[in-house]
């Protein structure tokens, strides 16, 4: 199939399903009695400096986030507990941040690793489970994004102290902090430095994925894992990896923010990231330019969503409704996309076939 | 691979098996009487299985076994139903929205279309498109928690002693207490006698204070064990869910019925977060589903897809909720101890099997919970509040033997491929 | 010698088909089809692999539709849109893969869909003691079908049709898996039922047996009819050219190749099931090098799990696996592939390919440890796409290229790819599970070529497969399984199919070699 052809039928789908979410937006909106057209003034206004760059930090923050997703994903194993995996990472980075054991930088890699080794673990759990009694991922990892919200809350009142309204963990050291990189001269506003970790992880994810065994094993899990199994694939030592793997990338969801901004993990952390970070996943089809470009829609979604209450009296939350309806449409689409390319290549094969000069008159298998 | 559980069965059940299953199912529920009457005496836990907690009991396991119900509808016609809580969510608000302005039974029936709405759309992906169950699901409850937070918002942030989070008081549904057994019974239950109070604070909490939507759950489990196992609507749609292929091959058009029963999962968990909202709570409130729906899935999933089953295990996890909401700490302080001696019995039975290495972990687990039973006096505040989800794993991690799923659960299913 | 024959006239044909056409995308599966069947007959439809004769089937049943052409049923016009219209109209078809739920009894499977024939409960179950007793069948409407045996389950599907009114019964390949002493049990019923007055349609390409139950018999050739005969007016022989337009072919062994030099061998080899049962036990065999050691049985005796103890997919409860030499009984899949173990599985589509993966990522399936597709840990792509070439250019791949996916391909096309995969790398040991099932008459003959070139130079071969003639024909030792057992050494050159099939259903012991 031509290239143009074949980037015409990879971007067909998201297209559709913007189109659709639109549509439905536009609906509830009118249903709930406020005014569409409002709504995508705002939304659809275009970013200044400021907003530019929060939208680049949240980004690379969701598709650190989808990235931990589509690992799994890739073989069919969902990795629901995103959100959990990534508290308990931050929160452990930031304990040992905070007990400034090292010097400088040395210090944030190593609360780094940290963090991804308790976002590993914590994925593991769930590994684990699924590896030895069978028990659906979806389910376990769920129960543990509520079981780590209590374990966590637990532990940083036990740690932790307070400050204000709020409990926090020691604050990190100046050194260690990382150093933002001013994206548009002028601004205030910058650039998260461990931002940049979303361009490392996706890169690695890209090359783990296509030219690693791995990745291969990976990909071949998720498409048959009849064929995988025959041709070598120990399928339970790849759940365990592929979570673990999963659960690292999630450590590293709360690593720019926190040696960037709040140099402490608090109560008041964000949450919602691990599932918004499905959704961005599913959007990009689990694949690392896909995602790349599914996160910064959904930060270019999430920061314009944010003035709606004040400028068009539109409850921001209304755009909750839009990337859902994404979602579901953009998996739809894919599906009656992938129907109609298979009818395409079938009927191109028979007639290259025939075009050889050898006819195939076998009924296919 | 996104079937709920992936590792295949073992045995299949003999025949004597299933016709023993409704004794079997009354002597289990003897001997998890005893040793909570056990537990009780021993550990001095008085509350844990009085009139009070098996109350909440009741009220904590309902929403979870009409979710589950709502499992069970899916996955029988082949469907995997992630997208419950999603469902249930839709419920609360519409019987939030609607029970306020027209009473609890339009709040009911507003639930259930609510509730139905996230039905069908996980059917029209599922069943029309063929996407994946899982992603379909994870999709629905997302879509769910947007609109829900937004028109909540939309909804209730105007009204007197509401919010944009959460609905006025509503009304409760009316509840039935049956005058003699109820007092004669609470009399007994108070006495603290092994076993005797217990089984009389069973008998009060059934008798006294009712509520009708209860019966009326009871009702439609009693009635889906009928309808799907004693007619032919109910053969046909178990039939899509075992080989969809076969009944194609039938006439039986399957698509159909697979629409249907997702449909219907939607409109069950829809009544779920209604008697969520309507009679566990006072209102809606956002996130009052806290898992509900996938503790649901794990009640189907250890009820092993039957009614009976599915109710049974739902009244474990509602009790276990039930406890903690009522004495907290001190209640499941208690349970460990059960949970501990339970793990022991079952470390002896795997090692019986010759299963070293799941009898090893068994009592590795065992012991910590005994250890952390003797040197604390209660669970803190924390703790308790993760009961409900660590108990979800645990029954899965052990119920896993034994165990059929539909055969074609979870499987795309596409017209023609018959023969 | 060889006369096309028509009803007579005034006798309505029970079934007539005209004119019918069916195409897929890339594919014309009939054209010009026209069948006429009398009724109180039995009626059969010949033709090879991919002939047809399946969609053509399905048009009657209603779960295809025709692009042309007209179907009429005692003499009316019909048109179905579905199963349902079939079976109103009183056609019933025994499917050749059974469509059975193995959670459900069979009562439930043979009521469903036809509930208000009988209800589901009492009622339906005295109707199907009735039928049973009536056409001698031995089957407990209360038990799960999963229980069953292959013939029981046929017989269940058989049921099936009967209790729905069927007049005229379509039987698809109803003996592809039962032996030749099953086969006169199932003859028996069908004559009991063609004296109760229905009219079978008995679809085969095995001509002895179409010759001993058929009062006429069609053949189709490229998805179209080329004759209808008399068995009385033909042999074998002619309908096998009719068939083909030439020679069936058929394998031949050639010289000996087999040497000294013992490759594989299984040693008290027991698998059990998850409940304790023994799936295989006592298994000890033996194939040397240049050596094709044909495994003959009837489906689900053990094979499958044979199979996949050897490739490593199953675990033993006792016994060893040595391959060379060497105690590889703990080793996992992937070792006992690198280290030389060449699969080609009986469901090519499960487990043999990626569907939805371009061809040259199939040639990395089940090699992603050494070379050419892969150095280390990273995957060659360009060695990977190369030797894909070489593979297709080798063993006459008809794709059009290398990037398409596998799906596109024919199965015999996919089948001649995975056997030059698996005869890359330089294997010691090739095990080939039904290698030629699915697989059109050209792409079979040149799959039976690559085996005997796997002979010449020095592999080892297991060889399980259902077709006697091909195990016959390819094979150098001949053994039996039966309820999981493996009996002695069969010498191919002497043993006839009939020996063969009673071996396979313990009907009679025969040992030749001591081997």
């Amino acid at each position: 199939m031509t290239l143009p052809r074949r980037i015409l039928l990879a971007v067909s789908a998201p297209l559709l399903a913007f189109v659709a979410a639109a549509l439905v937006t536009s609906v509830v909106l009118l249903g709930s009695g406020d005014s569409p057209a409002e709504f995508w003034q705002v939304v659809l206004t275009v970013p200044d400096g400021r907003q530019l760059v929060d939208i680049v930090n949240y980004g690379a923050i969701l598709y650190l986030s989808g990235l931990a997703a589509a690992i799994g994903f890739r073989m069919n194993l969902f990795n629901i507990g995103v959100e959990g995996q990534y508290r308990v990472a931050t929160f452990a980075g930031a304990l040992f941040a905070g007990q400034s054991l090292l010097p400088g930088y040395l210090n944030t890699a190593a609360s780094v690793v940290v963090a991804m080794a308790a976002g590993a673990a914590w994925a593991g759990i769930a590994a684990v489970l699924r590896a030895t009694r069978g028990v659906s991922e979806v389910i376990s990892t769920i129960m543990l994004n509520a079981i780590a919200l209590s374990v966590v809350a637990y532990l940083l009142r036990k740690v932790g102290s307070r400050e204000g309204q709020v409990i926090v963990t020691d604050e990190i050291q100046r050194s260690s902090w990382v150093p933002s990189i001013r994206l548009v001269p002028g601004e205030s506003t910058e650039l998260y430095g461990l931002a940049l970790l979303a361009v490392v992880a996706g890169v690695g994810f890209a090359v783990l994925l296509n030219r690693t065994r791995f990745g291969f094993e990976l990909r071949a899990t998720g498409q048959s894992e009849t064929a995988a199994v025959a041709s070598g694939v120990d399928v339970k030592r790849m759940v365990v990896v592929s979570m673990l793997l999963s659960g690292a990338v999630a450590g590293l969801i709360g690593m720019p923010e926190l040696f960037g901004a709040s140099h402490s993990y608090g109560s008041t952390i964000q949450t919602g990231i691990g599932f918004t970070g499905i959704a961005v996943a599913l959007l990009g089809r689990n694949h690392p330019v896909g995602i790349a470009v599914g996160a910064l829609i959904f930060a270019y979604l999430a920061q314009q969503a944010i003035p709606l209450g004040i400028l068009a009296d539109i409850s921001p939350e209304v755009i909750a409704v839009t990337q859902g309806v994404v979602v579901l449409s953009v998996v739809i689409a894919y599906e009656v996309v992938r129907r109609y390319r298979l009818r395409l290549e079938q009927a191109q094969v028979a007639q290259e076939l025939r075009r050889q000069g050898r006819e195939g008159q076998e009924v296919p298998a | 691979m996104s079937a709920v559980l992936t590792e295949p069965p073992g045995a299949p059940p003999a025949e004597h098996r299933r016709l023993s299953r409704g004794a079997r199912l009354w002597a289990y529920a003897l001997a998890v009487l005893l040793a909570l009457s056990a537990a009780r005496v021993f550990a001095g836990a008085d509350d844990l299985t009085s009139p009070g907690t098996l109350r909440a009991a009741i009220t904590a396991a309902i929403p979870i076994a009409l979710a589950g119900l709502g499992g069970l509808w899916s996955e029988r016609a082949g469907i995997v139903n992630i997208g419950l809580e999603g469902m249930m969510i839709l419920g609360t608000l519409g019987a939030g929205y609607y029970a306020y302005y027209q009473g609890v039974w339009v709040g009911l029936a507003g639930a259930m279309l609510f509730g139905a709405i996230g039905g069908v759309l996980h059917a029209l992906a599922t069943v029309v498109f063929a996407v994946d169950h899982i992603v379909s699901g994870v999709a629905v409850n997302i879509i769910a928690a947007g609109v829900a937070a937004f028109l909540a918002e939309v909804f209730f942030a105007d009204l007197d002693g509401g919010g944009p989070t959460q609905s006025p008081s509503l009304e409760r549904p009316p509840s039935i207490t049956v005058p003699g057994i109820s007092d004669a019974a609470a009399d007994v239950a108070d006495r603290g006698w092994f076993l005797v109070s217990d089984l009389a604070a069973v008998v009060n909490a059934l008798t006294e204070d009712l509520s009708v939507f209860t019966v009326l759950a009871v009702a439609v489990i009693v009635g889906t064990g009928w309808l799907l196992w004693h007619t032919a609507f109910g053969l046909r749609l178990r039939s899509c869910g075992e080989s969809p292929s076969s009944a194609e091959t039938l006439g039986v058009n399957v698509y159909r019925y697979k629409f249907l029963a997702v449909t219907m999962s939607g409109v069950l968990a829809g009544f779920a977060g209604c008697y969520l909202a309507l009679v566990a709570s006072s209102g809606y409130q956002n996130g009052q589903t806290g898992g509900r729906g996938y503790i649901g899935l794990a009640a189907m999933i250890f009820g092993n897809w039957r009614p009976g089953g599915l109710l049974t295990g739902s009244l474990l996890f509602g009790f276990t909720e039930g406890a903690r909401l009522r004495s907290g700490g001190e209640s499941v302080h208690a349970l460990l101890l059960l949970v501990a001696l339970g793990l022991l019995v079952l470390a002896v039975w795997q090692v019986c099997r010759g299963r070293r290495a799941a009898a090893l972990a068994s009592a590795v687990i065992s012991a910590a919970a005994m250890w952390w039973y003797v040197s604390t006096e209660e669970i803190p505040g924390d703790f308790t509040v993760m009961t409900p989800y660590v108990t979800t794993l645990l029954v899965l991690a052990l119920a896993s033997q034994r165990l059929r799923m539909p055969a074609a659960d979870g499987q795309r299913y596409r017209r023609g491929e018959a023969g | 010698m060889i006369s096309t024959t028509t009803a007579p006239a005034g006798e309505e044909p029970a079934v007539r088909l005209q004119g019918i056409a069916k195409r897929f995308p890339g594919v014309v599966a009939n054209h010009d089809v026209a069948v006429e069947i009398r009724p109180g007959t039995v009626h059969a439809l010949v033709g090879e692999n991919g002939a047809g004769k399946s969609t053509l089937m399905k048009i009657l049943y209603g779960v295809q539709r025709p692009d042309e052409g007209s179907i009429a049923v005692d003499g009316e016009r019909v048109s179905f849109s579905s199963p349902t219209d079939a079976i109103g109209r009183g056609i019933g078809m025994v499917f050749q893969h059974f469509q059975l739920a193995d959670n459900l009894t069979v009562l439930e499977n043979v009521v469903l869909g036809a509930e208000r024939r009988h209800g589901i409960g009492d009622r339906a179950r005295r109707e199907i003691v009735r039928i049973c007793a009536a056409y001698g069948f031995d089957l407990d409407p209360g038990r799960l079908v999963e229980t069953l045996g292959v013939g029981e389950r046929q017989r269940v599907e058989i049921l099936k049709v009967l209790y729905r009114g069927a007049r005229i019964i379509i039987l698809d390949e109803p003996t592809a898996v039962l032996v030749p002493q099953e086969v006169d049990a199932l003859f028996g019923n069908l004559r009991e039922l063609k004296r109760e007055g229905h009219t079978l349609l008995f679809i085969s390409h095995k001509l002895d047996e179409v010759l001993a139950i058929a009062d006429e018999i069609t053949v189709l050739r490229r998805g179209t009819t080329v004759a209808t005969v008399r068995p009385a007016d033909v042999t074998a022989h002619d309908l096998a050219e009719l068939m083909v337009g030439a020679e069936l072919p058929s394998p031949s062994r050639g010289e000996s190749t087999v040497t000294d030099e013992t490759v594989l061998a299984l040693r008290d080899l027991r698998v059990d099931d998850p409940t304790g049962r023994a799936l295989l036990s006592d298994v000890t065999l033996s194939i040397r090098a240049g050596e094709v050691l044909g495994i003959a049985g009837v489906e689900g005796n053990g094979q499958t799990e044979l199979v996949e103890v050897v490739v490593g997919m199953r675990r033993v409860a006792a016994g060893t696996v040595e391959l060379g030499g060497r105690d590889v009984t703990s080793w996992s899949t992937r070792r006992r592939r690198a280290a030389g173990v060449g699969y080609i599985p009986e469901d090519r589509q499960r487990h043999g390919l990626l569907l939805d993966a371009p061809l040259w990522e199939n040639r990395v399936l089940g090699h992603q440890t050494r070379p050419p597709s892969a150095r280390g840990v990273w995957i060659d792509r360009a060695g990977a796409r190369r030797d894909t070439g070489r593979i297709v250019e080798d063993y006459d791949v008809r794709t059009p290229g290398i990037d398409t996916f596998a799906r596109g391909l024919s199965g015999g096309n996919q089948q001649k790819f995975i056997i030059g995969r698996e005869m890359s790398g330089d294997p010691v040991l090739l095990v080939a599970s039904h290698p030629t099932r699915g697989v059109d008459v050209g792409a079979q003959t040149a799959i039976w070529d690559d085996i005997r070139e796997a002979r010449l130079r020095g592999l080892a071969v297991l060889l399980v497969s259902a077709d006697l003639d091909e195990l016959i024909g390819l094979s150098d030792t001949v053994r039996v399984v039966l309820r999981g057992r493996v009996g002695a050494g069969l010498d191919p050159r002497t043993v006839t199919p009939q020996e063969l099939g009673s071996a396979m259903t313990g009907a009679v012991e025969r040992t030749d070699d001591p081997a």
